[in-house]
């Protein structure tokens, strides 16, 4: 059937800010949807929170609203725009939730919206746990045995019907939030009363335990005629029990017969049908016991997943783009399949070789959360490898981590006894493929360990093969290294790096000797059809083996851009952004663009974003193999995080070019020293500081600057392992960590500036002149990770003076640093002085923001003068900005039970959301609304703060009293308060205060809470409020400057109702700069 | 250790790890782009004269279980693939790839870039290829290429014969129709399917005549799949013209071919055929799409299906090759495809229900 013609304008949601078990993978989905129904010509109505995302940009729809994802404001927007459909199954859960609230209330009908993708019947019946069940029932696919609760009581009664252990699994929630094992009746009471508290409609499923059995997943397709197909079937590694986003994955299954595996296809088949997905992607799990092969079909997404995008990378078949298709009524075989252009879109992708998908983990981030894994996901993000044997895609995966393993071994279990290796095993965690790893080679059997781990031995075995191969390398050295031995260590995925360390030599010798026997890597295509077909898009993976399947173009003036690797806390979406424009601005230029990146969610790694695709780890073998083979003019490491700069030394050493500012003026802004005399030649100020490479030094330094102070490392990202200290014992403590962490590096101690405010500056530098593209305020005061504040465009309180003085340092360093591209500075300004805190010559975190702000392409902008434009060609003018935009940051503090959220220096945060008005107050409202933080109207609000902050919240607590608010606040403010006048209620005897606020919490007493008391203690009384607060999800703020902030936005809210924009309503001025852009594109 | 070398008639010389039986084995080398499935796949008679390569890398990781073969024994001539797995893990395994080889007396190459091999067949054509496994001293290689050029092609090899019964093989299914099978070859599964249809199948070889096969009553008679060119099967082909119109007759892979030819039509070489087991096939009435096992190197013509009486009910979207035919006067249909599926899915499995209406439709007649 061919595309629909009664939908003229359609409607798609996004999934909202990057949260653990929500990521990139969701731009990535949602811009394939927004190009794909474009291509068709409907118009494109988008509706996203998250500013970091591709499918943000305006270009990708006709009206692009960065609003709030909630009823409310959706509401709104239909009413405003008046969409003929509505597509939900492209944003994630946060989408599809959404809209069938809208649709259960009428608000679809009333506006007469179609829900396409997915009806709202087979929604329910696919996210229900009891309408699931029975419809499976009905058909006769097997299930786990389960029955639904609603109270604790009933959780305890049908656990024990069914033994223990039991699974819990919440009703509508994403990433499997509030589930869990539990082994007893007490860790279900505990589970099941959160779990009913996080579901929608307040119900959980307790369900028989398929522990330790396998688990598989199968993303299937459906047509509007009833075509369905298999897109790709997943095999986990980790057995059932751990959540598939943080289990190790592989594609295609490995140890399930055609017999087997034909059950779960029809399994599917009969599923999609039964619930009713009439158009578009699903995905559906299911578990095998290993014992007798007897399945059960565990759950069900009406929607496109994450598994989805992995299924897209691992086959080359764009899942998303499909489904988009298929929602406006076009059927499968009707269109093509776009990698081999003769075929059409019907048909199952078959692969020749594997994949192997491991998840990232932030646990050092969040210190005294539980590191086991269970099925709540806790990765933040995940890699993917594609190899020709299991072991090379393993290995491959494994050092795309960046966890600094370049194999499977790793000192921390080579040391351990088998004992502690035992013990180790027996509970799923982030490090047990490395403790399996050790424990073979210690002699354990692989019978023993399947035991211990539930993981099938064909797996076990492989990863023994590795621990084989490498005592068989560690018996040689360089000088007798025979070659087929090192060839076959090269056909198993083992670096050059680990092999050096092996044969007590080094990466570059091995590479040497690699290149002198002509032991190169080959590159295959993903060709989604196991070359039984030409293919047309060069997506690409190495493996040893005899031939290439192309040759590289011979056009010498390629570019290659490094992308971010893995999303981890500090380095996100916001990388890929850059570098999607980065390939996007030199297709423009018709310059042939490479990418090289690991990470499946993104947009960066979808086949057509770049010309040459490497689908390759981000280490310096790999990627000079890519490079030395593709011949390129340069590359591009500004635009990709700290990932490619790490890497950048090791590439110009090894003759590669670097595109944009040079790595020398790279490295003056990262090493301390070089930095502040460069600023003292400047005159630029910066807080009093010095350099340490001893604790003796350190304090020595803090002596005579005076506490507090700030100490930062070199060569970090994320602020990670910055601290603010206030006397010498937390000094000492901290330093310990530091260098018990490296040795070399020496570390900044400077004066924290108590109170100021922090400015971030985007700026672009041609070398002879410098643009600035955005000046942001930070909200939370000076000390809270630049990441994790909330920040503010145009600045609100900075002063004319102090706002040109900022221009000024920006250009003068800038040009003294020779920038060509993108420059990050950040400053905090103190009684109206500016002092320098730290400059990044490369893109930051806030170009998107700054770029769906102003409505310029900052990276684009910037790529364009590295290739070779200049400032003066763009014509660009100083923009004024009539609206306010408010970027707030999103914590994933939930998933780490047991880790304070009191921000600091180091970042915490995954993502980011955007409030957009006319006024600071709405756009922040805006801004903690999509940030799921809903100020209140009305009701009570505990106050708990230092007692030297008191004073300055006199005035917020005063107007909040005015209008009605109640205040709530322990002994000790209260009395502070009173002394101003101020009576607040005030909680009984400060040891019971927790258990208080807790209680108020649960019982949802508290509208607002305020807490910004510092304690190094997790046990502390301020340290579980927080705790409560997030996990009963009350709104809580740990900042001063954020109390203040929400306090006016409060009484605000009062006068006035949120207001809808398409940012092609913001950006007039953009409309002239954006089409000269893309002339010059043209005329290319 | 065993090593081993594989020439194809080009030229082209590969070498790399012996596993299975020692010694030499010839064929046509053919591809099969299924992700399982290959105990099926060896056993199954249609690859007789082939040498079979899997296009996915890793075999036999899941072991072999006797259960799932589609013959008595593998039918291939050798096996190329990338690596075998020696440490199979499956509950119902019950030895390894290679000692299947082994017992089966087949050898096999692993070690291979496959894809590479693969993709010279996709431009190419299928090729005459010769493997040799050994553990001592290395063959002469240019003896082996002179060896593989003047092997006999698959077109010029009697292969049906290896594969169809000598005396007739009876299966009882229950109370259902009496179904003649013309075995050129017959997977397991075909049986298998019939006899879930409680239908009653009796093989018969490939070179029975009309009249022994019209007397035994059959209620219908299918034509089987088998190996090789189905032009060369003349004997065959002049039996099914005899028996259209005179009884309900099916058509499985090769058997389609022999009907199609048995009906005036015309088959050809396909340049590198379709083995997998996902393919695409387009039912022509409903414009359903069904995604199929198939494992054909020869094709009915279409063109030449004018003015056969046949007509074409389904096609093959990726190439427009035809993939099912159908005669409403004379009561015949047959596909391309294996709707029997073993290995592959079950899209089709409707082929065999659509058979016992067509025949309870004529025995109430």
């Amino acid at each position: 059937m061919p595309k629909r013609n009664d939908l003229r304008k359609i409607m798609i949601v996004g999934a909202g800010p990057i949260v653990i078990g929500q990521a990139c993978e969701f731009d990535y989905s949602g811009s394939q949807a927004c190009k794909a129904l474009k291509e068709e010509g409907y118009e494109v109505i988008l509706v996203n929170s998250n500013p970091a995302t591709i499918m943000t940009d305006p270009e990708l729809s006709d009206r692009t609203y960065i609003e709030p994802l909630t009823f409310e404001i959706l509401t709104k927007i239909i009413e405003k725009e008046r969409p003929c459909a509505i597509l939900p199954t492209l944003g994630g859960q946060t989408a599809l939730n959404l809209v069938s609230e809208l649709a259960e209330a009428g608000i679809l009908e009333e506006y007469g919206v179609e829900l396409i993708g997915a009806n709202l019947e087979a929604i329910k019946k696919a996210e229900d746990r009891l309408e699931f069940k029975e419809a499976l029932q009905k058909i006769g696919v097997p299930v786990p045995r389960s029955a639904i609760a609603s109270s604790v009581d009933s959780a305890v009664s049908i656990a024990e019907e069914l033994g223990y252990p039991v699974i819990i699994r919440p009703a509508y929630t994403l990433g499997g939030s509030g589930g869990g094992i539990a082994h007893d009746v007490e860790e279900l009471k505990s589970i099941a009363e959160l779990g009913i508290k996080y579901s929608r409609i307040d119900q959980v499923l307790i369900e028989e335990s398929v522990l330790g059995w396998k688990e598989y997943e199968l993303e299937v397709m459906r047509d509007s005629d009833d075509n369905v197909v298999i897109i790709c079937s997943i095999e986990n590694l980790d057995p059932m029990g751990i959540h598939t986003g943080d289990s190790i994955t592989v594609a295609p299954p490995q140890t399930l017969s055609d017999r087997e595996y034909q059950l779960l296809r029809d399994a599917s088949l009969k599923i999609i049908r039964e619930i009713g997905v009439d158009t578009g992607g699903s995905n559906i799990q299911f578990a095998v016991n290993p014992a007798d092969g007897r399945f059960v079909a565990i759950e069900m997404n009406p929607r496109v997943s994450r598994s989805s995008a992995l299924a897209s990378k691992a086959t080359g078949f764009p899942i998303a783009k499909i489904a988009a298709k298929l929602a406006v009524g076009m059927t499968l075989p009707e269109i093509p399949n776009d990698i081999t252009r003769e075929t059409p879109a019907s048909f199952e992708p078959t692969i020749d070789y594997v994949v192997v998908k491991i998840p990232k983990f932030a646990f050092e981030k969040f210190p005294g959360s539980d590191e086991v894994l269970t099925t709540q996901m806790k990765s933040v993000g995940e890699v993917m490898a594609i190899g020709r044997t299991f072991e090379e895609a393993l290995q491959k995966a494994v050092r795309s981590l960046e966890t600094n393993a370049y194999g499977l071994f790793v000192d921390k279990f080579e040391k351990l006894s088998q004992e502690e290796l035992t013990a180790h095993l027996s509970v799923p965690n982030s490090e047990r493929l490395f403790c399996i790893a050790s424990t073979l080679k210690k002699g354990m059997n692989i019978a023993q360990i399947a035991e211990i781990t539930g993981i099938d031995p064909w797996f076990l075995h492989k990863i023994k093969n590795i621990a084989e191969m490498e005592e068989k390398l560690s018996s040689y050295t360089r000088q007798n290294l025979p070659v087929q031995i090192l060839k076959d260590a090269k056909i198993m995925g083992f670096s050059d790096m680990s092999i050096g360390q092996l044969v007590n030599s080094g990466e570059k010798y091995i590479r040497n000797l690699r290149k002198e026997l002509g032991l190169l890597p080959s590159y295959k295509m993903v060709d989604t059809c196991a070359a039984e077909f030409d293919a047309m898009t060069p997506y690409m993976y190495s493996a040893y083996e005899d031939c290439d399947d192309i040759e590289p173009s011979r056009n010498e003036s390629k570019i290659a851009i490094i992308g971010s690797g893995p999303n981890r806390i500090g380095q996100g979406i916001e990388f890929d952004y850059c570098c999607v424009h980065a390939c996007y601005a030199l297709r423009e230029l018709g310059i042939e663009t490479v990418m090289i990146n690991c990470n499946p969610e993104t947009v960066s790694t979808d086949y057509d974003t770049s010309d040459y695709l490497y689908f390759e780890p981000l280490t310096l073998e790999d990627i000079l193999n890519v490079l030395e083979r593709e011949k390129v003019r340069g590359v591009i490491i500004q635009f990709g995080g700290q990932t490619p700069l790490n890497l950048a030394k090791g590439l110009e050493d090894n003759g590669i070019s670097i595109i944009g500012t040079s790595l020398n003026s790279i490295d003056l802004t990262e090493d301390r020293e070089k930095f502040s005399s460069i600023t003292s030649k400047l005159n630029i100020p910066t807080p009093s500081h010095g350099m340490a490479s001893s604790l003796e030094k350190a304090m020595h330094v803090a002596g005579k600057i005076g506490y507090p102070v700030m100490i930062r490392p070199s060569y970090v990202l994320g602020g990670q392992r910055m601290e603010i200290v206030r006397d010498n014992e937390h000094l000492s403590s901290s330093l310990k960590k530091h260098f018990a962490y490296s040795d070399q590096a020496q570390i900044l101690v400077d004066k924290y500036l108590e109170n100021g405010v922090e400015v971030d500056v985007d700026a672009i530098c041609d070398g002879k002149d410098v643009y600035i593209a955005g000046i942001l305020e930070h909200i939370e005061e000076a000390g809270i990770h630049s990441g994790d504040s909330a920040c503010v465009i145009p600045p609100q309180s900075l002063s004319q003076e102090v706002i040109n003085t900022i221009k000024q340092y920006t250009r003068d360093l800038s040009l003294e640093l020779n920038v060509t591209g993108l420059i990050n500075i950040q400053y905090v300004v103190c009684d109206e002085n500016v002092y320098i805190l730290e400059a990044n010559p490369r893109a930051s975190r806030t170009v998107p923001f700054v770029s769906k702000v102003t409505g310029l392409p900052v990276a684009k902008i910037a790529t364009r003068i590295m290739a070779g434009a200049y400032l003066e060609d763009f014509g660009l003018s100083e923009k004024k900005i009539d609206h306010v935009a408010v970027k707030e940051s999103v914590f994933p503090f939930i998933k780490f039970k047991g880790t304070d959220s009191l921000l600091g220096p180091e970042m915490k945060s995954t993502g980011e959301v955007m409030g957009v008005d006319i006024s600071l107050e709405m756009a922040y409202c805006k801004a903690q609304l999509a940030a799921n933080s809903t100020l209140p109207a009305e009701g009570t609000i505990f106050v708990s703060v230092e007692d030297d902050e008191v004073l300055r919240i006199i005035p917020e607590i005063r107007r909040l009293q005015e209008l009605k608010f109640k205040i709530v606040s322990n002994d000790r403010v209260s009395t502070m308060l009173e002394e101003h006048g101020l009576y607040t209620e005030r909680v009984s005897k400060s040891s019971n205060d927790n258990l208080y606020v807790s209680h108020k919490l649960m019982s949802s007493d508290f509208d607002l809470l305020i807490n910004t008391i510092k304690s190094h203690d997790s046990e502390s009384d301020d340290n579980i409020i927080r705790l409560m607060a997030i996990e009963f999800n009350v709104p809580y703020i740990t900042t001063i400057s954020g109390f203040k902030m929400a306090a006016r936005a409060i009484l605000e809210m009062k006068n006035r109702s949120f207001d809808v924009r398409p940012l092609q309503e913001l950006e007039k001025n953009k409309l002239i700069i954006g089409n000269n852009l893309l002339d010059q594109g043209e005329e290319v | 250790m065993k090593k081993a070398i594989l020439v194809l008639e080009d030229g082209t010389t590969v070498s790399g790890k012996g596993f299975g039986a020692v010694g030499e084995t010839y064929g046509e080398l053919v591809f099969n782009t299924a992700m399982t499935g290959y105990v099926e796949s060896l056993t199954d008679p249609s690859y007789a004269g082939q040498i079979l390569m899997s296009t996915y890398p890793l075999v036999g990781n899941y072991g072999v279980c006797i259960e799932d073969c589609e013959s008595d024994s593998i039918k291939a001539s050798g096996f190329v693939v990338k690596e075998v797995c020696k440490t199979p893990s499956n509950w119902r395994s019950q030895m390894n790839l290679n000692t299947f080889m082994e017992k089966n007396s087949i050898p096999g190459i692993e070690g291979v870039d496959t894809r590479e091999l693969t993709k010279r067949i996709r431009e190419y054509g299928t090729m005459k290829c010769r493997i040799v496994v050994y553990e001592k001293n290395d063959p002469d290689i240019s003896a082996l290429i002179k060896k593989t050029i003047s092997q006999p092609g698959i077109s010029d090899c009697e292969v049906v014969n290896l594969v169809s019964t000598k005396s007739g093989k009876k299966f009882y299914g229950g109370n259902g129709p009496k179904i003649i099978v013309i075995d050129c070859g017959i997977k397991n599964s075909i049986v298998k399917q019939l006899k879930e249809k409680n239908a009653n199948v009796q093989l018969v070889p490939f070179d029975s005549t009309p009249n022994e096969i019209l007397n035994a009553d059959p209620d219908a008679v299918l034509v089987s799949n088998g190996p090789g060119d189905p032009s060369i099967l003349k004997h065959t082909i002049s039996t099914v013209e005899q028996l259209a119109g005179k009884v309900p007759l099916f058509g499985i892979c090769l058997g389609h071919q022999i009907i199609s030819l048995a009906l005036g039509a015309k088959t050809y070489k396909l340049k590198f055929g379709h083995r997998g087991a996902n393919h695409p096939v387009i039912d022509c009435e409903s414009g359903r799409v069904f995604i199929t096992s198939q494992n054909h190197g020869f094709a009915v013509d279409r063109d030449s299906l004018e003015r056969t009486g046949l007509e074409i009910t389904m096609l093959n979207p990726n190439d427009w090759t035809v993939e099912g035919v159908s005669h409403t006067e004379l009561n015949i249909h047959s596909v391309q495809f294996h709707p029997e599926a073993g290995p592959g899915p079950h899209d089709t499995h409707y082929f065999f229900d659509n058979m016992m209406t067509i025949i309870d439709r004529g025995v109430s007649r």
